[in-house]
């Protein structure tokens, strides 16, 4: 790694140095589709998942309605990360596309039948669907192939939001029935600022970026060799423990959910209990605001996190929250407990620990007044 | 002590922050969202809370060292700042949305807030001081009479003000700004902020246009009673505002006319020679006390606006509010501001203009 920082040569070059920098792209490359159980030629990185979620959804869209201009509509989960939610909301406003939003169920799950509801009497007028494998915030899990079932009959382009799956989860994106799927390296213990989407061969995406066409004409931009690098040895990292990771994670993550539960058992333990990814644990706290508990928690040292954060950092009633059903309130007392490789016992005891003194000072700060 | 730094973004809050921390005390900081769809960038002195702001906020704490969080009240400054600012003007009232902010937001929602979540008190950048003297804590005015902003916490009471640290009372705008500098505080030659943040343009009155229903209705001659024009809707219209009315020189006399009186309910307003403005008694209601209650009688000065001056007067507290005798006539004062009451420098507390007149 340090010697490709300090070599960096341009993958698309053609001298010495551009044709060992392209050969560790294409290695890594191959180290992605093998783990992702897809082919190294589906493999287009990305700047991240944000931008692989707006290929995968924009540019499946765009190409669909260039094929058949009557493919209008665009149908994503009420409780998509905001990489999908907004470049929907902004086709939608485009007045190119409609957006249809699909209900999730109590535990933020998306079903079969759920999905055909939002796809309606006639959808023809489909263009894409999109539904993340795992959601970001309640850890819910959807069963994608199940999912593409349903759009299969009808012929409908479907991509999926990966970027939390990976670490969890033994993800072949050839057995999900998907046209594109996103990862992100930050997300499997790589790198900010690198990602990927699989694309599917038979499937055809417009580009959002024009430029040198580097990675098979959809996306453009000089290639990031060493965070690529990185990207692959991350997922070869996360193939190996993976298994060992999801057992011994997913015990300590139980154990602080029932210890939460003894100490507050007014607290609600969101999402599914089983579809779930092993590191989370998100909850509801009523009466106390998220935000006031997040900093007292991280004054004591215990980092973890409300909704998620819109641009202005503004915190925001979890749309995720709101889609599951939750009261505006409730959707504001949530707080997400996300374990990761690296965490211990001793995390899970220093949140004890804090917890009861933290609960009772964000109920004495209580809920704002409107 | 615990201290919790309200980071607007701007220089001001920004050292103050800094010189807390210097102090000793343990800062904790926070940038209030008080708006739902924040811009992206101030335009010029204008608007507040931006993404830029949050941003200058945010370095601002980096540099000082603080955890930085923020806390979203744009629901609470939506009821309690915008509507009241838009419920008093259609009762033809001439509210202080900064004022009313500082009572129901920063000294109120966030410091109670911050007291439940284990602060000692709250820091803010304005220019004030906190004087701890025998009867507790005494709000008095800052050192630079140019920057002073005792009167918008006027409405704060003795047991805020105990709570509340003001690091920059002691200094002058060019002393902070210089202080930033040196610091590195990249936001030193940000603009001052004034205006109404929430009216980014700075037309107040097309603003409330907006908001507020209005008809057409009469200009009249007070004196005379005679009508004299129209206008667009008495709402918009402020005692002692001139402009806006453009009469032109309706009396023929060729002296200046004022608005002498606003009556929303009969959608009239009246205007007059200055003299009609000259009052020297004002009634004011809701009064909030900084400190002990003034002894009916008691020499006091009163400051009625903003950057308005300090004029001597006595007061007596009546059952609803106070009476304040002016020793000299003053032009133009508008029920909904605040009368803020002061002994030297010490703040006494303030109330809600309800009334003026004029006793010879
Ligand atoms: C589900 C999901 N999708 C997309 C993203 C965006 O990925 P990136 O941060 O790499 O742009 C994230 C990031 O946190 C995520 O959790």
């Amino acid at each position: 790694m340090a010697e490709l920082l300090a070599k960096p040569g341009n993958p698309s070059s053609l001298h010495a140095s551009g044709r060992l920098s392209r050969r560790h792209v294409e290695e890594a490359r191959e180290t992605v589709a093998r783990v992702l159980g897809a082919r190294a030629g589906e493999v287009v990185f990305t700047a991240g998942g944000t931008e692989a979620d707006n290929i995968g959804l924009k540019g499946l869209a765009w190409s669909e309605r260039e094929l058949n201009p009557a493919k209008r509509r665009v149908v994503v989960s009420a409780v998509e990360h905001h990489a999908i939610l907004d470049p929907a909301e902004w086709l939608n406003e485009s007045d190119e596309f409609e957006l249809t939003l699909i209900e999730v169920d109590e535990f933020g799950q998306v079903t079969p039948e759920a999905l055909r509801k939002a796809l309606g009497d006639d959808p023809s007028d489909v263009a894409v669907v999109s539904v993340m494998l795992a959601n970001n915030e309640v850890g819910t899990v959807n069963d994608i192939a199940a999912l593409t079932a349903v759009t299969r009959e009808f012929g409908i382009r479907f991509h999926t939001d990966a970027v939390q799956a990976p670490a969890w989860l033994a993800v072949k994106f050839s057995d999900l029935g998907v046209c594109a799927m996103t990862v992100s390296g930050h997300k499997v213990g790589g790198p900010h600022g690198v990602g990927a989407l699989i694309i599917s061969r038979d499937c055809n995406v417009t580009p959002l970026v024009h430029g040198g066409g580097q990675e098979r004409d959809v996306r453009s931009g000089t290639l990031d060799t060493p965070a690529i690098v990185a990207l692959a040895k991350a997922l070869e990292i996360v193939e190996q423990r993976r298994s060992q990771e999801v057992a011994r994670v997913s015990a300590l993550r139980d154990q602080l959910v029932s210890r939460v539960q003894e100490i507050a058992p007014d607290a609600t333990y969101n999402g599914h209990r089983d579809d779930r990814l092993a590191n989370n644990a998100h909850f509801t706290f009523p009466g106390c605001l998220g935000d006031s508990l997040l900093m007292l928690l991280d004054a004591q040292g215990v980092e973890c996190s409300v909704g998620s954060a819109c641009s202005a950092g503004v915190p925001q009633p979890s749309h995720v929250l709101l889609a599951m059903g939750a009261s505006a309130n409730d959707a504001r007392s949530t707080l997400r407990f996300t374990l990761g490789y690296s965490s211990t016992q001793a995390d899970v005891d220093a949140l004890i620990d804090a917890l009861p003194s933290v609960l009772e000072r964000g109920r004495r700060a209580g809920m704002p007044k409107s | 002590m615990k201290v919790l730094a309200a980071l607007s973004g701007g220089v001001d809050s920004a050292v103050a922050a800094a010189r807390a921390a210097d102090a000793g005390h343990d800062v904790t900081a926070v940038h209030l969202a008080l708006s739902r769809n924040p811009q992206s960038h101030r335009t010029g002195a204008r608007g507040c809370c931006t993404i830029e702001d949050s941003n200058d906020a945010f370095r601002a704490a980096d540099m000082i060292g603080a955890p930085f969080y923020v806390w979203d009240l744009s629901a609470e400054f939506q009821e309690k700042v915008i509507e009241d600012f838009i419920s008093e003007y259609s009762q033809g009232r001439t509210p202080n949305p900064c004022l009313r902010c500082n009572e129901s937001i920063k000294f109120e929602a966030v410091l109670e807030r911050a007291m439940a979540l284990g602060f000692d008190a709250v820091v803010t950048g304005h220019y004030a001081q906190v004087i701890h003297g025998p009867n507790g804590a005494e709000l008095h005015r800052a050192i630079d009479p140019d920057k002073d902003q005792s009167y918008v916490l006027g409405v704060m009471t003795a047991e805020q003000i105990s709570h509340s640290m003001f690091p920059l009372g002691n200094s002058t705008k060019t002393e902070v700004r210089a202080e930033a500098e040196a610091r590195g505080i990249l936001v030193a030659q940000k603009p001052d902020s004034h205006d109404i943040c929430f009216i980014p343009d700075g037309d107040t009155a097309g603003w409330l246009a907006r908001q507020i229903d209005t008809e057409p209705g009469d200009v009249i001659d007070a004196e005379t009673g005679n009508k004299v024009g129209t206008h667009k809707g008495a709402q918009a219209f402020t005692v002692g505002q001139r402009r806006g009315l453009a009469l032109g020189n309706p009396t023929g006399d060729g002296e200046r006319r004022y608005v002498v009186d606003v009556d929303v309910k009969q959608n009239i307003v009246m205007i007059g020679p200055p003299t009609l403005l000259d009052i020297n008694v004002i009634e004011a209601v809701n009064p909030r006390w900084s400190g002990p209650l003034p002894v009916n009688g008691q020499d006091i000065e009163v400051q009625v606006r903003a950057h308005g001056e300090s004029l001597p007067a006595t007061v007596e507290v009546t059952a609803d509010g106070v009476v304040i005798t002016l020793k000299d006539f003053l032009r133009g004062v508008a029920a909904g501001q605040a009368a803020v009451m002061y002994e030297g420098t010490r703040v006494i507390g303030s109330a809600t203009i309800s009334r003026s007149r004029r006793v010879s």
